[in-house]
């Protein structure tokens, strides 16, 4: 089975403070930590899963500057084939809209099986790519994908929906699955994969390359346009109680008991 | 006269709420660009839901046939593409939604649209349109234009719009299916119930929650202890389910359990707002968190910023002397 997935170099935001740049559209970058996005790495051990029970390959695909050739040498070290960077300096700004367009125009010849993606970037949040890749290259496609059972280039899939609720889909192959997290569990890439990875080759891939025009692309071509971000504004805000550790313990106790609740 | 459409979204025999958020929004934006809003209702034997739409719209386009009884993104997607290019509305509306984020994103290639996706405010400014939606877990927010052609497509995330009656009913409009629809390459199955598990979250007058910031399962003991010394349930947030760490009924949030008690006190997580969909209507929410800036703190009634394997431990503590 030939798999594709693609992936996203993302910043860590769990428990770090966003500002935003001078520009005023985009955030500052200095101080983030980088990673696979969440969605994406369990796409990846979808793909990889898959490979050890069916055979074939595995292909990790991304958008973006040297930068995520780390992204993308953790996805060879965890078991990817190949891998392809798509980059030109052209590609800056572009929309959920223009990814899925690079994207299709550099996985379509490749000719998968399967395409994986996470079902959503942490970064823009579209949750969009994935489909529209799927409608783009023409193929069916899934999202909010929890579970996948392949049979005869048939995939069964089950998908999420809401309050606990799943739906079962059948899906003919080729096909896009955008991955949802939890669908399995992540391995670790081994330090020695990782010392691999790093001699193995990782394609990159340019406008010129690719069956688009300079107009299709970056912030020309795309269909939305963010015209400033902003730190939303709050319209209530916590108490912060301050002190030592055993200050606030103790505030906080008090609260509970004034509140009946202890 | 211009329109707006709103796709009417509905499962197992019930218009889902986001439907009238929605026509509430909708409403709104079509006193300023005086326009007309529509429903459209595609689904087999809807006619009643038509009559509630009829309430918050200005026009019921339904399109009623037994091909629309269950999920279909290609069938939903045909029609939509083929009454937008029929009606030429300035925007339709689908909600972010499980639903909508299989069918928007697809639709808006084949009917040539730029999307907007997880929209939480829709704007008109000088004729134009703006939205605003989140971005990094709901940190940033942004302001987006559209852009080229005058017909736009947005989803729209739950629970942010009011709903809002009209004086007068509109007019239910009955359409005829389109006579092929090619469904071929994805087929609808059945539903998945949701697990039930051991306790019942959604009961519990005391919750305390854990997300991300546990780091790893070995930690959950700490946590636990807490929420039994508040004779509370233990519940948790996405990753902590993802990891394994806690069953999925233990899960808050919009593909969890929503869950209104008393006191919910939130443990290392920052309140993404799939999150907080399902936590508030609680009456009290206490959060610990080492960012201080986490949207949960907008949410909280009190806070304490600081490192949960510190404060967690210590509050349990606490909390046993005056229970002692």
């Amino acid at each position: 089975m030939n798999i594709v997935v693609c992936i996203k170099r993302v910043p860590d935001i769990g428990e770090t403070e966003i500002a935003i740049d001078k520009d005023g559209r985009g955030i500052k970058t200095d101080k983030l930590v980088y990673d696979i996005n969440e969605a994406d790495n369990y796409a990846l051990e979808e793909a990889l899963l898959l490979k050890e029970k069916f055979g074939g390959c595995v292909t990790a695909v991304t958008i973006g500057d040297e930068a995520s050739n780390e992204q993308l040498r953790i996805c060879m070290a965890k078991g990817a084939d190949t891998a392809i960077r798509l980059y030109d300096s052209k590609f800056a700004g572009l929309d959920g809209y223009v990814t899925a367009k690079i994207l299709c125009s550099a996985i379509r010849g490749l000719k998968p099986d399967l395409v994986l993606t996470g079902c959503m970037a942490s970064d823009d949040a579209y949750a969009q790519v994935g489909i529209q890749l799927g409608e783009m290259l023409g193929y069916p496609h899934a999202t909010l994908v929890t579970h996948i059972d392949i049979e005869n280039s048939l995939a069964r899939v089950r998908s999420e929906l809401e309050n606990g609720l799943g739906m079962v889909l059948e899906i003919e192959m080729p096909a896009v699955l955008a991955v949802q997290t939890g669908i399995n569990e992540p391995r670790y890439a081994s330090f020695r994969g990782i010392r691999d990875a790093m001699k193995r080759e990782i394609k990159v891939i340019g406008l010129s390359d690719l069956s688009l025009q300079e107009v299709d692309v970056g912030e020309t071509g795309s269909k939305i346009r963010i015209e400033k971000l902003f730190i939303p504004a709050v319209d209530k805000t916590a108490q912060i109680l301050s002190g030592s550790t055993d200050e606030t313990a103790s505030k906080l106790a008090i609260i509970l008991k004034e509140k009946g609740l202890i | 006269m211009k329109t707006i459409f709103c796709l009417a979204e509905h499962r197992r025999n019930e218009l889902r709420g986001i439907t009238f958020e929605m026509l509430g929004k909708a409403q709104e934006l079509a006193e300023k660009l005086e326009a007309e809003v529509f429903a459209v209702l595609l689904g087999h034997k809807v006619s009643e839901f038509a009559d509630q739409l009829s309430n918050h719209a200005d026009a019921v386009l339904m399109v009623d046939d037994e091909r629309l009884a269950g999920f279909s993104q290609l069938v939903y997607q045909k029609i939509l593409a083929q009454l937008i290019h029929s009606h030429n509305p300035v925007l339709t509306l689908i909600g972010h939604t499980a639903f909508g984020m299989d069918l928007a994103p697809s639709l808006a290639i084949a009917a040539g649209l730029p999307l907007t996706t997880d929209c939480i405010d829709l704007q008109i400014s000088n004729g134009r349109l703006f939205a605003v939606r989140q971005m990094y877990g709901g940190k940033v927010n942004a302001q987006i234009s559209f852009k080229g052609a005058n017909q736009y497509l947005a989803t729209v995330r739950q629970g942010v719009f009011q709903t809002r009656q009209k004086q007068s009913k509109g007019k239910i409009v009955n359409l005829p299916p389109p006579q092929e629809v090619d469904s071929k390459g994805k087929k609808f199955i059945s539903y998945v119930e949701a697990e039930i598990g051991d306790v019942d979250i959604s009961q519990a007058n005391i919750v305390v929650a854990v997300g991300r910031g546990i780091k790893k399962k070995e930690s959950l003991p700490v946590v636990q202890e807490l929420a039994d010394s508040l004779r509370g349930v233990l519940a948790c947030s996405r990753p902590v389910v993802d990891s394994e760490w806690l069953p999925k009924d233990r899960q808050v949030g919009q593909s969890g359990k929503t869950v209104k008690p008393k006191l919910y006190l939130a443990v290392g997580i920052s309140g993404a707002f799939q999150h907080v969909m399902g936590m508030r209507g609680s009456e009290m929410v206490i959060a610990i968190n080492k960012d201080g800036n986490a949207p949960i703190f907008n949410i909280a009634d009190y806070g304490i910023v600081d490192d949960l394997f510190k404060v967690v431990p210590a509050l349990s503590a606490k909390i046993k002397e005056i229970n002692k």
